[in-house]
């Protein structure tokens, strides 16, 4: 029984590690319900996006506070993961400080992990009392109730138990603190446990490795059903996101195909459909559920963490309209989800008679966008809302006529007489003359 | 005033130099022509060879394609391209960062290749060239806030150019606290130009203006007709019409020049 200790840790690295694939797996075939488009250009651009985007968090410190409070947890994270490596031989082989070998490098490593995780639990504790005590609006706005708002806490939570955990765990290691290097946060708890019994400090050393470890690996497993995941996604969010000019909207190249026939004099509506066409689907125009989507917008769903910042500079959001960009991302996760969790259950999708159209997202929080790009800007990890906007007015327009009145008015206006309003085209010269 | 057409110009066997593209509103709106009009005085004295399309020029389409309307945009998007590739267009300029926006970005897949220049970015090129100078006495240390628009300044990243124009002007630029690239939309794109605010508290093109009028300035300068009709009214609402003048950029150059 005496590698019990050893099999139980190797059973519940397993399964922590087992249980996240699978699900990272599931989030991978849901983004790819989405349609294809091709981001595999202009690779430099790409790499150098996410290496100052996500690597390089340029984008996160437009506003400094938050931003450099980002960062040193950000930093934190990575480089104290380096220590789970020991953790997982020590576990794996019943050892105690492995690589403690290393000497005066472990001692600084250590020594290392020891002040990023005390800066971290002192960051984590300022996003805290930003949130629930400073209260900034972002984070109350109406979509961020129940659980949106209760999963950004219990992230906070989790960060600083374990934090906590790992400065315990050192503080209560009594041969270590004899060593006394490598213990620069630690040494100042050590007192509570020195008096103690070795006994009674190991004891609370190894539950406190247990929890440390545990809490990791649950995580790790909670991060699918957090808005978390863009500690990972945020990579491949950046690489992929639109490179264009942020004005330039996508030409639809099934509408190019009709409006040339249309226009195209010696064309033959009768015609029969060239070779290898005839099966061509009708494409529906524009978006009315997630998978008439594109991958890329699906991805920037599971990547949003709903930091809230496009809606804090959303000029409808600030006049008090039912659009919110962050809720456009969260409402498309939602119904992707639901459709996941459909195709688990039936094998396939059976259709559910919902949509995320209506069902999640209103026309008239698409009608409030005033297509201005400040969400998209603001973004710190290239997220596009406007572009799934614009996908469903297109699909609310050329698929359902179902405009806004006044648009409707305004379109008829340009199909008779070129402008937006009704004006003869014969007068478009008349301010030449009118001084 | 004399503005060529290129249907006149094509008679004559001459191709001017750029193309002026006047879009709808500074076609039809009496508050846009003036900033249409204003820009032609500074071609004129500048002496650029340029022409209109006059009564060949239709919508862009840009609008029906920010409301949805593809098949609509694509229409006038190609019938404006079989009509600027007819007349061998190369170079177009525009007071409307809208139709400049779609005319770089959406036409050339299209098959619609131009050089576009917004006014600010032409006049500046004016200005470089040596062929229009500017007066720094006229509006010496007036306050002048700038306000981006969107279709110029987030989609297209020309923050510098207008603002590099008004500095010559000799005026006291003040910057609102939300600008370039995390300046508030005026509240007219996405077409909602043509049609009322879905339910809110607030319109926010008071928004706007109340940034812009946190800066005590006498002229609000902005660079699209758009955001100058929706400034225009802000300033209304907030019964300071007769202390805040809205202007065009083009306009700011006239009444700077007395041209």
């Amino acid at each position: 029984m005496h590698y019990l200790p050893n099999i139980i840790f190797a059973i519940i690295l397993i399964a922590g590690i087992g249980f996240f694939v699978k699900n990272i797996k599931k989030i991978i075939r849901n983004i790819n319900l989405g349609k294809d488009i091709n981001r595999s250009d202009n690779k430099s651009a790409r790499w150098k996006n996410m290496a100052y985007i996500a690597l390089g968090q340029s984008k996160m410190v437009r506003r400094p506070v938050a931003g450099i409070l980002h960062i040193v947890v950000y930093l934190g994270f990575i480089i104290i993961n380096i220590e789970v490596i020991e953790i997982i031989i020590d576990g794996l082989f019943g050892t105690h400080r492995i690589l403690s070998f290393m000497g005066g490098f472990y001692s600084f490593l250590i020594g290392s992990f020891e002040i990023l995780a005390f800066l971290v639990l002192v960051s984590v504790t300022i996003f805290w009392i930003r949130r629930m005590i400073v209260r900034i609006p972002r984070f109350w706005n109406k979509e961020m109730k129940g659980f949106p708002k209760n999963d950004a806490l219990y992230i906070l939570y989790f960060e600083m138990v374990l934090m906590s955990l790992f400065l315990i765990m050192n503080a209560s290691d009594i041969p270590f603190q004899i060593v006394n290097t490598g213990n620069p946060i630690s040494q100042f708890l050590a007192p509570i446990f020195s008096g103690m019994s070795h006994e009674t400090a190991h004891l609370i050393e190894q539950t406190a490795w247990w929890i440390h470890i545990v809490g990791i690996l649950i995580f790790l497993n909670y991060l699918y059903y957090s808005k978390h995941l863009h500690i990972l996604l945020a990579f491949p969010n950046t690489f992929y996101a639109n490179l264009e000019a942020k004005g330039k909207f996508t030409n639809d190249k099934n509408v190019t195909k009709e409006v040339k026939m249309m226009m195209d004099p010696d064309a033959d509506p009768y015609a029969a459909p060239p070779e290898g066409e005839e099966d061509a689907i009708p494409e529906k125009f524009g978006a009315s559920d997630v998978t008439d989507l594109n991958w890329v917008q699906l991805m920037n769903a599971y990547t949003c963490t709903e930091c809230g910042r496009c809606t804090s500079v959303c000029p409808a959001n600030l006049t008090g309209k039912e659009l919110s960009p962050r809720n456009i991302m969260m409402k498309t996760r939602d119904r992707l989800e639901e459709v996941g969790e459909n195709i688990d259950k039936n094998g396939e999708f059976k259709d559910d008679n919902k949509q995320l159209l209506n069902d999640y997202i209103t026309p008239e929080e698409l009608w409030a966008c005033t297509t201005c790009n400040a969400c998209v800007e603001e973004c710190p990890v290239n997220i596009d809302p406007l572009s799934i906007i614009m996908e469903m007015r297109r699909y609310l327009v050329m698929e359902q006529s179902a405009a806004p009145q006044e648009l409707n008015i305004m379109m008829t206006n340009i199909e008779n007489n070129g402008a937006p309003w009704q004006y003869n085209q014969m007068d478009r010269l008349n301010w030449k003359d009118e001084e | 005033m004399n503005v060529p057409t290129m249907a006149e110009m094509m008679a004559q066997g001459k191709q001017p130099e750029v193309l002026f593209w006047v879009g709808a509103a500074g076609s039809y709106d009496d508050r846009a022509k003036k900033i249409t009009r204003a820009f032609v005085k500074i071609l004129h004295k500048a002496n650029v060879d340029f022409a209109v399309l006059g009564t060949e020029e239709s919508s862009t389409g840009d609008v029906a394609k920010r409301a949805g309307n593809e098949f609509l945009f694509q229409m006038q998007a190609m019938m404006n391209i079989e009509v600027l590739n007819g007349y061998e267009i190369k170079t177009i300029v525009t007071a409307d960062p809208h139709s400049y926006n779609t005319f770089k970005n959406e036409y050339p897949e299209l098959g619609g290749n131009y050089k576009v220049y917004h006014h600010t970015q032409y006049i500046k090129k004016l200005i470089a060239d040596g062929r229009l100078s500017l007066d720094d006495t006229k509006l010496k240390d007036k306050r002048v806030t700038y306000h981006d628009p969107c279709y110029l300044g987030r989609a297209n990243g020309e923050y510098e150019s207008p603002r590099a124009i008004i500095r010559k002007m000799g005026v006291n630029l003040l910057e609102m606290k939300r600008n370039k690239s995390s300046a508030l939309c005026c509240g007219a794109g996405g077409a909602q130009m043509f049609k009322d605010a879905e339910k809110g508290d607030k319109e926010i093109n008071i928004l706007r203006t109340e940034d812009a009028l946190e800066t005590k300035p006498q002229i609000i300068a902005t660079g699209c007709p758009y955001c100058n009709t929706m400034m225009t009214d802000g300033v209304k609402a907030k019964n300071s019409e007769n202390t805040v003048k809205v202007l065009d950029i083009a306009e700011l150059i006239v009444d700077s020049q007395n041209l």
